[in-house]
């Protein structure tokens, strides 16, 4: 019995903390929908007229498809580089016997807590004299530097996890580690893997700082550069900004509804296993 | 007859290595030699608008510069201030959803989709998100502030040195509360219930069965999310960038967005690189601090 006013308690502020984190994205919605005029009475919660003019706007005179399309490229091919790269490796430390594992693992874990701002200055340097600032190999191999380790990390915490019988198995049979890791461990792994590559994803397509600057004109801004230099100098377009922040939350969004199981894996193994 | 490792098992510590190579050479380059070339970097003179004064050797110059230098020592204070406001915030509000998302047995999917979306969203739209709910006149919570009492009419919530700071910690609590949450759950998830279920059976309140029986088992999830975010947060430079920018004047300008100006806009790569150096040890000396005072917790599933 006594356990009733304290679900009650706990239920009211489950539902006060729910409220608060959709919130702001159902206002963020809302507004970007109303007319630039009703923007600046903050009065009623309901969009009282509903309009499309900030995103027509956005995708007319902004050309907003532009940073999307550098957005998915970077983030893209980034997973797409990171994520074997670093199964390999995890495998490596997850499975085979090698002296030091402990140690690479906790360095790779420290690498992946760089704070970004700490290798701004060389990486710009290296890449002006590359001639790759404002390219798309220059976003994505400073992105390899938070994307490498991190994929590293969760990948051997999602190797652990799988049992070692059907490996043995296969290895008895006589195949090679090689084909042991490509024809079993990788098909068990697919999901953890998936956790891996959404994660990795949604960490470029959310990057910020190296994309500031490292990119030097609109038709290399990604997404969220180009979403902050919409501001303009002395007003800003509430109206377009939120439409684009909209549109930069539908992908994310879209990923969180689908796999939501797989991100929570993604997250928990990363700070549990190891 | 052969007194080292049997071939097999050699055969396997080179293929581990072959494994292992790429990525860690590419770790290598892309991560740690940058690192390296920034140690290097901030022990010269190198300003890209001056290059005729080449780079001379100054040794520790920039590091002189930067303790008499009070925009870095302001800095470094929000810095500090930052992570040990809104880590404790975090972590008691992630605790109460984990708890909450824990005892709910219907509609999990619906609050875990709830609770991740704020995560995921990209941090630039979640600062402007905030900027825009606290612009004065405009923005809705300002609106609610105004209408409770608690800020006079007009008030502008980013030209007050202070109040600026509230939409920057607003924010960084909105967008990572569930990640903590989220590792609080997984904590909560391998503590038998049945513990909790006997020590009522005796007779103890939930509340106290909480406190001392599930508190204590969800300790090493909790050390190791506010390590986590200890990190994050001491490397504070999205929310702060967009929301204000660092004002009014550089009221809310952390580290990393100071080391961000002196690089990027005044092009002064020596001393840029010198104050990128401090965020990066500020971080290194607090994990090295984290881990050795509570390593046993971090470490403690290890095999």
């Amino acid at each position: 019995m006594s356990a009733r006013p304290s679900a009650v308690v706990l239920g009211a502020a489950g539902a006060l903390l729910l409220a608060a984190s959709l919130f702001p994205i159902y206002w963020m919605l809302a507004a970007s929908l109303m007319p630039e005029s009703r923007l600046f009475e903050s009065g009623p919660l309901l969009p009282a007229a509903v309009t499309f003019e900030h995103y027509r706007a956005l995708f007319g005179e902004r050309d907003f498809l532009v940073p999307i399309r550098n957005s998915l490229l970077v983030s893209g091919l980034t997973t797409i580089v990171a994520v074997p790269v670093a199964a390999l490796c995890a495998y490596a430390l997850a499975r085979l016997r090698m002296r030091g594992k402990s140690v690479l693992l906790a360095f790779v874990l420290a690498v992946s807590m760089f704070p970004q701002i700490s290798i701004v200055p060389p990486l710009y340097l290296i890449l002006r004299d590359l001639r790759l600032l404002n390219t798309y190999p220059g976003l994505v191999l400073p992105y390899l530097t938070f994307s490498m380790p991190l994929a590293i990390w969760l990948l051997t915490g999602f190797f652990r996890q799988l049992p070692r019988d059907l490996e043995e198995a296969a290895m008895l049979d006589g195949a090679t580690r090689i084909r042991t890791l490509r024809d079993v461990v990788l098909p068990l792994a697919a999901p953890g893997v998936a956790s891996t590559a959404i994660l990795i994803f949604l960490y470029c397509w959310n990057e910020f700082l190296f994309a500031l600057s490292f990119t030097l004109g609109p038709e290399r801004y990604t997404v969220p550069v180009a979403i902050m230099l919409f501001r303009g100098r002395y007003q800003v377009p509430w109206g377009e900004v939120l439409a684009a922040a909209v549109i930069a939350t539908i992908p994310v969004a879209l990923l969180v509804l689908a796999c939501q199981r797989r991100i929570v894996a993604g997250l928990t193994v990363g700070a549990t296993k190891g | 007859m052969n007194r080292g490792p049997a071939p097999i098992e050699r055969d396997e510590t080179r293929l581990a290595w072959l494994l292992v190579a790429p990525a860690l050479g590419i770790i290598l380059l892309v991560a740690l030699a940058p690192i390296a070339v920034t140690g290097w970097e901030s022990l010269h003179v190198h300003d890209l608008r001056l290059p005729w004064l080449g780079t001379p050797f100054i040794g520790a110059g920039n590091f002189v510069e930067a303790a008499g230098d009070p925009r870095f020592g302001a800095a470094l204070l929000h810095t500090v201030a930052f992570a040990l406001i809104s880590v404790p915030l975090e972590l008691v509000l992630g605790l109460a959803l984990a708890v909450m998302m824990h005892s709910v047995v219907r509609g999990r999917a619906f609050i875990r989709v709830s609770a991740l979306l704020p995560w995921a969203i990209p941090t630039v739209v979640a600062a402007l998100l905030w900027r825009f709910m606290f612009e004065a006149r405009t923005g809705i919570l300002a609106g609610w502030f105004q209408a409770l009492g608690l800020v006079g009419p007009a008030f502008d919530w980013f030209v007050h040195p202070l109040a600026a700071w509230v939409p920057i910690i607003a924010a960084d609590v909105w967008k990572t509360t569930p990640f903590v949450a989220i590792l609080l759950l997984a904590g909560l998830e391998t503590i038998d219930p049945a513990l909790g279920e006997a020590a009522q059976v005796d007779g103890a309140k939930p509340a106290r069965a909480f406190l001392t029986i599930t508190l204590p088992l969800l300790t090493p999830a909790l050390v190791v999310a506010a390590a986590f975010r200890m990190l994050d947060a001491l490397r504070l430079f999205d929310l702060a960038y967009v929301i204000t920018g660092g004002g009014p004047g550089t009221a809310t300008e952390p580290l990393s967005l100071y080391a961000f100006i002196a690089l990027m806009q005044r092009l002064r790569f020596g001393y840029g690189s010198a104050l990128s150096v401090t965020v990066f040890l500020l971080t290194f000396v607090f994990a090295l601090v984290w881990v050795r005072a509570l390593g046993r917790s971090l470490t403690g599933d290890r095999s």
